[in-house]
């Protein structure tokens, strides 16, 4: 090539201009480049459909003390049980100590409402949905990696990090609840 | 192995085409004539065997496609509606399902191949390093077409699997949501799965490309480990390995056979043929057997390490297991390539093997009292074998003495009763 061929103007002052058009050509590239992969990386989120279902109402005057029911919210399974007085007061008798993720019965809880429990069913380990009224705890075990929660869903052995995850949700009137 | 190629055109058309794209030429480089060394045992014929299941995944895939449906409330009936009414569609169906299983076990002993030979050291990392690579994209794939049955092993098998990333602090959420699409494994889940099982196998396909690419600047490695040292140690590959490698894909084919004609499920689960249901997860969810002994290990990690919480050290732990694969060639310090002339590696390594075979077993026990132990002692000696046995045996190990050359080796396993008369290597 000609300037290959010119030692004078590989010299040459112009030499720093060029670099710099370069680097500035690159840079105008790479970032063009980047707004091009965005949408295409940003098409897997979760679309608007999913997130049109990010609050819902459910009636829980259908469910008897000790019963529960799992309904569906964002696409995940959640628990919503009717405690029964023994296992209310079993969760609060727990020391603080003993779990691996400290939470009050009446931090998982609303105010008036403590024999309702409503939490995501997914085990914070990977995501299996623990079996109720099982365990040594009395609350709920997982089958798929062995992690055990009482009767407030807190971890109590097992893999799991965290207790079971109550979602947003608050009381309209004492037998409707808004979850999201 | 750099070389003049022999090849001169044999027709007008022959030399036409070469002076514009030499195809003819490459291929008697690459295909034919390419020198290979004598002495290579059966071991040595898993690479065309995997390149066969290569080809079948793909070809059979290519069919299941067309009948397919990558829609939750479709996608379980369509499979069963290609086992049932689709022309041939148990056999094709059975093939691909079976044909994974037959794919992981050749990859697992080509691998077992190189860690043994030393196949991955000097002057063939990259080879060894592209088939780790290899070795992620098809646990990628295989992953993602488990899903596409939509029952309940595919879907709690997605459910478990995605929330491993899950556990990477601050981004791991976001980057789940993006995985899934959603709050959930769902419809744009298996959508995308199918999208991209789709894809990578022509990924791998050009991955294999550039590992027989490297291969191919070295040349194989051999049973000894010595290297090639004149063209009289090497036979051209066609007809020799050509024919060689076909009859071992015919003999491979045999078992692969059985399965898909006899017995389709029996590497499965039969929660697999109860659709999806994101509501129950199955009593005692295990993954498919290829995937057993990772699935150990993650499971051992039940206990914090420091400020890291079981779950992102079992994860840690689970990555790390393939991840330090790809610095094996790195970590083995032992000049000596071939483990027949390391007499204490034969031993770590024999136990290595017991080991993850130990492992596959422990993944498919349940997660309870004495299987978490042994999950533990049987990790702990996955990660001991690749970061102290091999850095250390290098430095303390006295290897057997090698043969000279592969001649040398040949000869003298043929022709060691009559020791006694001189070895003239003049024919």
């Amino acid at each position: 090539m000609a300037t290959q061929s010119n030692p004078a103007l590989q010299d040459a002052p112009q030499a720093g201009r060029r670099d710099f058009l370069y680097i500035a050509t690159a840079a105008v590239g790479a970032v063009g480049v980047a707004g091009a992969v965005w949408p295409l990386i940003n098409q897997l989120n979760p679309d608007a459909s999913v997130l049109a279902l990010a609050s819902i109402e459910f009636d829980l005057s259908g469910i008897a003390t000790g019963q529960s029911v799992t309904i569906k919210w964002r696409g995940l399974p959640v628990f919503v049980r009717n405690r029964t007085p023994e296992e209310v007061a079993a969760a609060l008798a727990v020391p603080m100590s003993d779990l691996k993720d400290p939470q009050t019965d009446q931090e998982r809880t609303k105010a008036g409402h403590e024999q309702w429990l409503i939490m995501i069913a997914n085990c914070t380990h990977l995501g299996c949905i623990p079996v109720g009224e099982s365990g040594e705890f009395g609350g709920w075990a997982c089958p798929c990696h062995g992690s055990q929660f009482d009767t407030a869903g807190r971890i109590r052995k097992g893999p799991a990090p965290t207790n079971l995850v109550v979602p947003p949700y608050e009381f309209i009137s004492d037998t409707l609840v808004q979850i999201g | 192995m750099a070389h003049e190629s022999s090849y001169v055109p044999g027709n007008f058309v022959e030399k036409w085409i070469d002076d514009r794209l030499p195809i003819i030429r490459w291929s008697k480089e690459h295909l034919m004539d390419y020198p290979t060394p004598k002495n290579l045992n059966y071991w040595w014929t898993f690479g065309a065997i995997l390149a066969f299941m290569l080809a079948v995944q793909i070809i059979t895939g290519i069919v299941l496609a067309m009948h397919y449906t990558p829609q939750i409330g479709l996608a379980f009936d369509s499979v069963e509606h290609i086992r049932r009414d689709v022309n041939g569609g148990r056999i094709i169906q059975s093939v691909h399902a079976t044909g994974a299983s037959m794919f992981f076990a050749a990859m697992y002993i080509h691998m077992f191949r190189g860690l043994y030979f030393g196949s991955y050291k000097a002057p063939r990392e990259v080879i060894w390093i592209l088939g780790v690579l290899l070795f992620v994209l098809v646990v990628t794939t295989a992953f993602m077409g488990y899903v596409l049955p939509w029952g309940q092993m595919s879907f709690w098998a997605a459910t478990v699997i995605t929330n491993i990333v899950g556990a990477i602090p601050v981004i791991g959420t976001p980057i789940l949501e993006l995985l899934r699409g959603g709050f959930a494994v769902d419809n744009a889940t298996l959508n995308r799965f199918f999208s991209l099982h789709y894809l990578l196998p022509f990924v791998i396909a050009a991955v294999v490309a550039l590992h027989i690419w490297a291969l191919h600047v070295p040349g194989n490695n051999n049973p000894i480990g010595v290297e090639v040292k004149s063209s009289r140690e090497t036979v051209p590959f066609h007809p020799y390995y050509t024919m060689k490698d076909l009859f071992a894909v015919v003999v491979f084919c045999i078992p692969f056979a059985w399965f898909a004609f006899f017995a389709p499920d029996i590497l499965g689960h039969p929660d697999n043929y109860i659709m999806a249901n994101s509501q129950v997860t199955p009593a005692h969810i295990v993954p498919e057997w290829y995937f057993l002994p990772f699935y150990a290990i993650l499971r051992a990690i039940d206990f914090n390490i420091l400020f890291i919480d079981s779950k992102l050290g079992g994860v840690i732990f689970f990555a790390g297991a393939i991840l330090v694969l790809f610095v094996v060639p790195w970590l083995d310090t032992s000049k000596v390539r071939s483990g027949t002339f390391r007499p204490i590696f034969k031993w770590f390594f024999w136990l290595f093997i017991a080991n993850f075979v130990f492992l596959t077993w422990l993944g498919s026990a349940p997660a309870e009292g004495i299987y978490v132990l042994l999950s533990k002692v049987a990790t702990a000696y996955y990660f001991i074998y690749f970061l102290i046995v091999l850095p250390l045996l290098g430095r303390f190990e006295t290897p057997r003495p090698l043969p000279t050359s592969i001649s040398e080796a040949v000869l003298a396993k043929h022709e060691s009763p009559v020791t006694a008369q001189p070895v003239t290597a003049s024919h």
